[in-house]
């Protein structure tokens, strides 16, 4: 099984405005990281251009990524442990705070590419019925095939 | 504070296992028998027994090798080689737990968004502890705090996290707070041909020091 993910942020202005320059500059260096990140699989596209913003139906404030990695460690390393990092200490100059989850992760068959819509209505799920098998968070997390298993929750310390 | 924790730290009372710990330690990668046996100036033999006891004490872990590039016949046995082990070893006395208390107030932070709180607190708590120290340089201060600084393409990294337990439950905000606080020791130090950043990667520290760039 692979690992994929949602990620959703609401910008605080629009994305070619001058609020948002630094983060638009660090988007091709970013995906290149991404792509080239050991357990990387796959990211959604819909063109070649390295600076692309995935456009879709769930509003404009509204930026998505999806991604398929080979395992949590794989995108926990990139996530929190590349310069992907310092990108997240900023967060605050680019996206508003919001009081629901706003990344998610699930399993999927090696080899399926998932859908914005499917990212979606897991993210929902995760929202109004909280972290299980079908949606699920680093904090709360998961081990695939393991349908109603208690998470293996990283919090509780040793 | 579990028990076995005191007894794997009871291990180190002798002098040359700790010499052998620390050495090992610093490498941060694989050591070899011969390797550690030099360095602590001790035979081959005795640093073996004294290696495969941290081992079992759980301090380090064994692994075997090869350590040239030879193969087929003639190239030898594997050697048996050493490297720190993962898990943390707290001895407090009598017991204390700051690790969950501080698991809980990182929660909170969290949850009042405070990170610009926790970033301006925790360079203040650099910048104090810096100007407290007897150290006078970064390295030094770096080592004190148990950074395990090394010099790596002209930048100073770090080996260890000090707050990896917290670093993987929160780590933007654990990671965000120890770069603001790495920002204060420099200021308390007046170190300011400095600058520190982030530069994360697997299995260290998240921040990095770099001479200031004084072109632009």
């Amino acid at each position: 099984m692979h690992l994929a993910q949602l990620n959703v942020a609401h910008l605080i202005a629009p994305i070619d405005g001058p609020e948002l320059a630094d983060f638009v500059a660090a988007l091709e260096p970013i995906y290149a990281i991404a792509d080239s990140a050991p357990g990387f699989v796959w990211r959604m596209k819909q063109s070649d251009d390295p600076t692309e913003v995935i456009t879709h139906e769930y509003g404009d404030d509204l930026l998505v990524n999806v991604s398929v990695w080979e395992s949590r460690e794989a995108l926990w390393n990139f996530v929190y442990r590349s310069p992907h990092l310092e990108l997240l200490r900023r967060r605050r100059e680019w996206f508003l705070r919001t009081a629901v989850p706003y990344t998610l992760m699930w399993w999927v068959p090696e080899g399926h590419v998932p859908t914005l819509g499917e990212a979606m209505e897991r993210l929902e799920s995760l929202r109004t019925r909280g972290p299980g098998p079908e949606a699920f968070t680093f904090k709360e997390f998961y081990e695939p095939g393991a349908a109603g298993a208690s998470p293996s929750r990283a919090e509780i310390p040793q | 504070m579990k028990s076995d924790d005191l007894e794997s730290m009871s291990v180190l009372a002798d002098p040359v296992r700790r010499d052998l710990y620390r050495f090992v330690a610093a490498q941060g990668r694989d050591v070899g028998r011969n390797e550690a046996a030099e360095a602590t100036g001790v035979q081959r033999t005795l640093a073996a027994f004294h290696l495969d006891k941290l081992v079992d004490a759980g301090l380090l872990e064994a692994d075997f090798r090869r350590l040239n590039e030879r193969r087929g016949p003639g190239s030898g046995r594997p050697a048996k080689v050493y490297r720190r082990s993962g898990p943390e070893r707290t001895v407090s006395l009598p017991p204390r737990d700051y690790r969950t208390l501080a698991l809980v107030l990182a929660e909170v932070v969290d949850r009042l968004d405070g990170d610009s709180e926790g970033q301006d607190a925790a360079r203040r708590t650099g910048e104090r502890l810096a100007a407290a120290s007897e150290n006078t340089t970064l390295t030094d201060v770096l080592v004190e705090r148990g950074y395990e600084p090394y010099e790596e393409d002209g930048r100073i990294r770090l080996r260890n996290c000090p707050f990896h337990v917290l670093a993987e439950t929160h780590p933007v905000l654990v990671c965000s707070m120890n770069l603001a606080m790495c920002e204060g020791l420099l200021r308390g130090l007046g170190e300011d041909r400095l600058t520190a950043a982030l530069d994360a990667r697997p299995g260290e520290c998240c921040v990095v020091f770099a001479a200031k760039d004084v072109s632009g």
